[in-house]
C-alpha cells in the first residue's frame, strides 16, 4: 500500500518532528522581529519539556485536562525563564549573545531543567498521558494525504493555526505593524509613541512560551517521557530556521518540515536496515543545518531579506 | 524610577568587584533555589566548598578539572575579544581528545619524550582544524558562526561515540571479551601519562602549566603583536577595520583556529592528565566547552584572570562530579554556572553605567555643572 512507502512515512514523521521546531521558530521569530536575539531557545525548550512532563504526571483528571494543563505550565515556565533574558538585555542592556548563551547554560542540559527533573524524580517513567495522533474526519487511511495531513496530533494542528495567526498579526494588525517598526527602527517607533520596552518584553516572553510548548512536544508526544537534554539541539536548529525563513512565518513552516524530514530520515532509514553507522544518520540534522545555512547566507539570498535592522542592538533613548 | 547613565571611563575598582560580586550573587540565588526544592543551602555549600577546595587532596583534583576549563576559557576569550562567537569549544575539545588519544595509541612503546609532545601537537592541530571550519564558513560565506560552531559540537560528539562503538575503529579496545561486549576505548601506555609536579602538598598537572603558558601567549598576542592589535580593531569596529585595510577574513579564520587549538589542547590534557582513554560519555557529561564561556565572561576576557576563574569554577565542577547523588542532584553545577554568568552580565552594567535611583529631576539645578 502506498501509505507504507518510504516517502509517505518520512513525510508524515517529518511533520511530527518538525512541529516542535515550528513552535520554537515562530517564537524566536517574534522575539527577533522586536529586535531581541534570544540564543536561549534550547534552554527554554528543555524547561518546557521538564515542566510539561512534571505537570502531566502531577495533575489529575481526564487526559485532555492533564495535557492542556501541561502545555500551559510548560509555556508559563519557559516564558518566566525568558524573562531573565528580557531583563538583562532590554533593561540592563547586556550583550544579547552572551545572555542567551547564559540562559541555555542555566536552564539547559545539566542545568536547571536537569536539576528539576532529578529533584522531582521524573526520569525513566512513561508519561501518564500523551498527545496521540488524531483521526481527522475519519480519513487517516486515505492515500498519501491521510497519514501525512490527517493523522497528526492536536498540537500540530494548533501550530498550523499559529502560523496563520502570526501572519495575520504581523501584516494585518496595528500591534503587528508596531512590532515590525520596533525591530526595524526603535527610534522611529518610539517617536510614534510605541512603547519599545514593552513590545520587546512581551515578544521575548511570547517567544519563551512558544519554545516551552515546543519543548513539551518532545516530552509529551515524540518520546513521552523525560530525559536530561532530550531536545538535543532542536532549539539551535530553530534559531537557524528563523534565518533560513528570512524572518517570515510561512517560510518557517516549510523550513520546520524540511528539518523535520532530516530527523525522520535518520530514524526511518535506520529502521529499514540501511547499513550505515547510526551516528551518520544521527548527525544528519546538524550537518544539514550547516549546509542549508551556508546556502541561504551566500548568493542571491545575501541581501538578507527580512533581517530586522535593529536585531541585537539595545535601544537607549538617550543615546539615539 | 531607575535611571542609567553612561560612565565616561571604566570604574577601575569595579573590574575586580563585579566578578566577586557575581560569585556572591550566584551563591545567594542558588541557595534560594536549593531552599525552594527542599535542600539545606548551607549544608550543600559547605559540602561543595569542602570537596572542591579544603578536603585533603581536593585542591589537586580541582586543578585537574580546572585544566580543561582554563583552556576552553582561553578559547572563548580568544574568539570573543574579536566579537567572533566561537561556541564550539565543546566539539573542538572532543577533537583534541580524539587526536591526542589516537596519536597516543599509534606511538605505543615510544618513550614519554616522544609521545607527550606528539599528543600536545595532535590536540592543538585537531582542535584548530575543527575550529577553522566555522571560521572559514563565517569568513567566506558569511554564515553565522554561532550556529555552525554549535552544530559541530553535536557532530563531534557523535564522531567520538562512533570511534568507540564501531567495531572497526582504531580507538576501540577489542582485546578482551568484556571489551567486545561493552565498548570502550584502548587505554594509552603508561609513558603517555602526563607528568605532575607536587609542590607543598598540591599536585600540579602538566596540562595546567601548558594552560598557563597558553594564557601568557594569548595575552602577548593581544597586547604585543600586530595580529592582536588588528583583531582588537575588528572586535571594536568591523567597519573601521575594513576602512583601515585590515584583512578581516583571514583574521576570522586565524582566530577561530587559535581558539580551537586552545580547546583542542584542553581535550588532550583530559586524556594525558586524567582519563588516559577516549571516553565519550565522560567528556560529554563534563561539558567543559560550555563552562569555558562562563569562565571567559567572568574573567572579562583577561587571559590571566581566566586562570584564577578556571580554578574557582573547577573546584565547583570537581565537587559537583564527586558529590552527585540523591542528596546532591545533577544539574546544580550548570544552574550555578548560568547564575554566575547572569550576575556577571548584570554587573557589567555597573562597569559602564551609573545607576541612579529616584525620580528624574525636572529642572537642571542652577549654578552646578555635573561632571559624569
Amino acid at each position: 500500500m502506498i501509505n507504507d512507502s518510504v516517502l509517505v512515512v518520512i513525510a508524515a514523521s517529518a511533520i511530527s518532528y518538525g512541529t516542535p521546531l515550528l513552535f520554537a521558530a515562530l517564537g524566536e521569530l517574534l522575539a527577533e522581529r522586536s529586535g531581541v536575539l534570544n540564543l536561549g531557545v534550547e534552554g527554554m525548550m528543555l524547561i518546557g519539556a521538564v515542566a510539561g512532563f512534571w505537570a502531566v504526571q502531577t495533575v489529575g483528571g481526564p487526559g485532555w485536562v492533564s495535557l492542556l494543563t501541561a502545555v500551559v505550565v510548560a509555556a508559563l515556565a519557559a516564558a518566566a525563564t525568558s524573562l531573565i533574558h528580557a531583563f538583562l538585555t532590554i533593561t540592563l542592556r547586556a550583550s544579547q549573545i552572551v545572555s542567551g548563551l547564559a540562559l541555555t547554560i542555566f536552564a539547559g542540559a545539566s542545568g536547571l531543567s536537569s536539576y528539576i527533573g532529578h529533584v522531582a524524580d521524573l526520569g525513566g517513567k512513561p508519561a501518564r498521558h500523551e498527545f496521540d495522533a488524531l483521526n481527522v474526519l475519519g480519513l487517516r487511511d486515505a492515500p498519501v494525504i491521510g497519514p501525512i495531513l490527517l493523522h497528526q496530533n492536536a498540537l500540530t494542528y494548533v501550530s498550523w493555526a499559529l502560523v496563520a495567526l502570526t501572519l495575520f498579526y504581523l501584516y494585518r494588525t496595528r500591534p503587528g505593524l508596531h512590532l515590525r517598526a520596533v525591530g526595524e527602527s526603535p527610534g522611529t517607533a518610539d517617536a510614534m509613541g510605541v512603547n519599545v520596552t514593552a513590545y520587546r518584553y512581551i515578544h521575548v516572553m511570547i517567544g519563551g512560551a512558544l519554545a516551552g510548548i515546543g519543548g513539551a512536544f518532545f516530552s509529551l508526544a515524540i518520546t513521552p517521557s523525560w530525559l536530561d537534554g532530550m531536545t538535543s539541539g532542536a532549539g539551535w536548529i530553530a534559531i537557524a530556521l528563523v534565518i533560513f525563513a528570512f524572518w517570515r512565518p510561512e517560510l518557517a513552516l516549510v523550513g520546520a518540515y524540511l528539518f523535520g524530514a532530516f530527523s525522520s530520515l535518520a530514524f526511518t532509514l535506520q529502521s529499514r536496515q540501511v547499513h550505515l553507522p547510526p551516528e551518520v544518520f544521527a548527525s544528519l540534522p546538524y550537518l544539514m543545518t550547516i549546509v542549508v545555512l551556508v546556502l541561504v547566507s551566500t548568493g542571491w539570498a545575501r541581501r538578507r531579506l527580512g533581517a530586522p535592522a535593529a536585531l541585537g542592538v539595545p535601544y537607549v533613548r538617550e543615546e539615539r | 524610577m531607575i535611571r542609567i547613565e553612561r560612565r565616561l571611563t571604566e570604574a577601575r575598582w569595579l573590574v575586580v568587584a563585579v566578578p566577586l560580586g557575581s560569585l556572591v550573587g550566584a551563591a545567594v540565588l542558588s541557595s534560594i533555589i536549593l531552599f525552594l526544592t527542599g535542600h539545606d543551602p548551607i549544608a550543600t555549600w559547605a559540602r561543595l566548598l569542602d570537596r572542591g577546595f579544603f578536603a585533603s587532596g581536593a585542591l589537586s583534583a580541582t586543578l585537574v578539572t580546572a585544566t580543561p576549563l582554563l583552556l576552553t576559557g582561553l578559547a572563548a576569550a580568544a574568539a570573543f575579544r574579536m566579537q567572533t562567537w566561537n561556541i564550539g569549544a565543546e566539539g573542538q575539545l572532543y577533537l583534541g581528545a580524539i587526536g591526542a588519544s589516537g596519536i597516543g595509541i599509534a606511538l605505543r612503546g615510544q618513550p614519554a619524550l616522544v609521545i607527550i609532545p606528539a599528543m600536545v601537537i595532535a590536540g592543538l592541530v585537531s582542535g584548530a582544524a575543527w575550529g577553522a571550519i566555522p571560521g572559514v564558513l563565517r569568513a567566506y560565506t558569511r554564515t553565522n558562526e554561532i550556529i555552525t560552531s554549535l552544530m559541530l559540537n553535536y557532530v563531534a560528539g557523535l564522531l567520538m561515540s562512533y570511534l568507540i562503538f564501531d567495531s572497526h575503529s582504531y580507538w576501540r579496545d577489542l582485546s578482551s571479551f568484556t571489551a567486545r561486549v561493552f565498548p570502550q576505548g584502548k587505554y594509552l601506555s603508561d609513558a603517555a601519562n602526563w607528568p605532575s609536579f607536587p609542590i607543598g602538598g598540591i599536585v600540579i598537572p602538566f596540562g595546567l602549566l601548558l594552560g598557563a603558558v597558553a594564557a601568557a601567549f594569548l595575552w602577548l598576542v593581544y597586547t604585543a603583536t600586530r595580529f592582536g592589535f588588528e583583531a582588537r580593531v575588528i572586535g571594536d569596529s568591523r567597519a573601521a577595520a575594513h576602512y583601515a585595510g585590515i584583512r578581516t577574513r583571514r583574521k576570522i579564520v586565524a582566530v577561530m583556529a587559535l581558539s580551537g587549538a586552545f580547546a583542542g589542547l584542553g581535550g588532550a590534557s583530559e586524556i594525558g592528565d586524567f582519563r588516559h582513554v577516549l571516553d565519550p560519555r565522560g567528556l560529554q557529561q563534563a561539558s567543559f566547552g560550555y563552562a569555558g564561556i562562563v569562565v571567559a565572561a567572568l574573567a572579562r576576557l583577561n587571559p590571566f584572570a581566566v586562570i584564577v576563574v578556571a580554578i574557582l569554577l573547577g573546584g565547583l565542577s570537581n565537587a559537583g562530579f564527586s558529590l552527585q547523588g540523591a542528596t546532591f542532584p545533577a544539574g546544580l553545577v550548570g544552574t550555578l554556572q548560568g547564575l554566575i554568568l547572569f550576575c556577571a552580565l548584570a554587573g557589567e552594567l555597573l562597569v559602564h553605567y551609573r545607576v541612579r535611583i529616584g525620580r528624574p529631576t525636572r529642572k537642571a539645578p542652577l549654578g552646578r555643572v555635573e561632571i559624569a
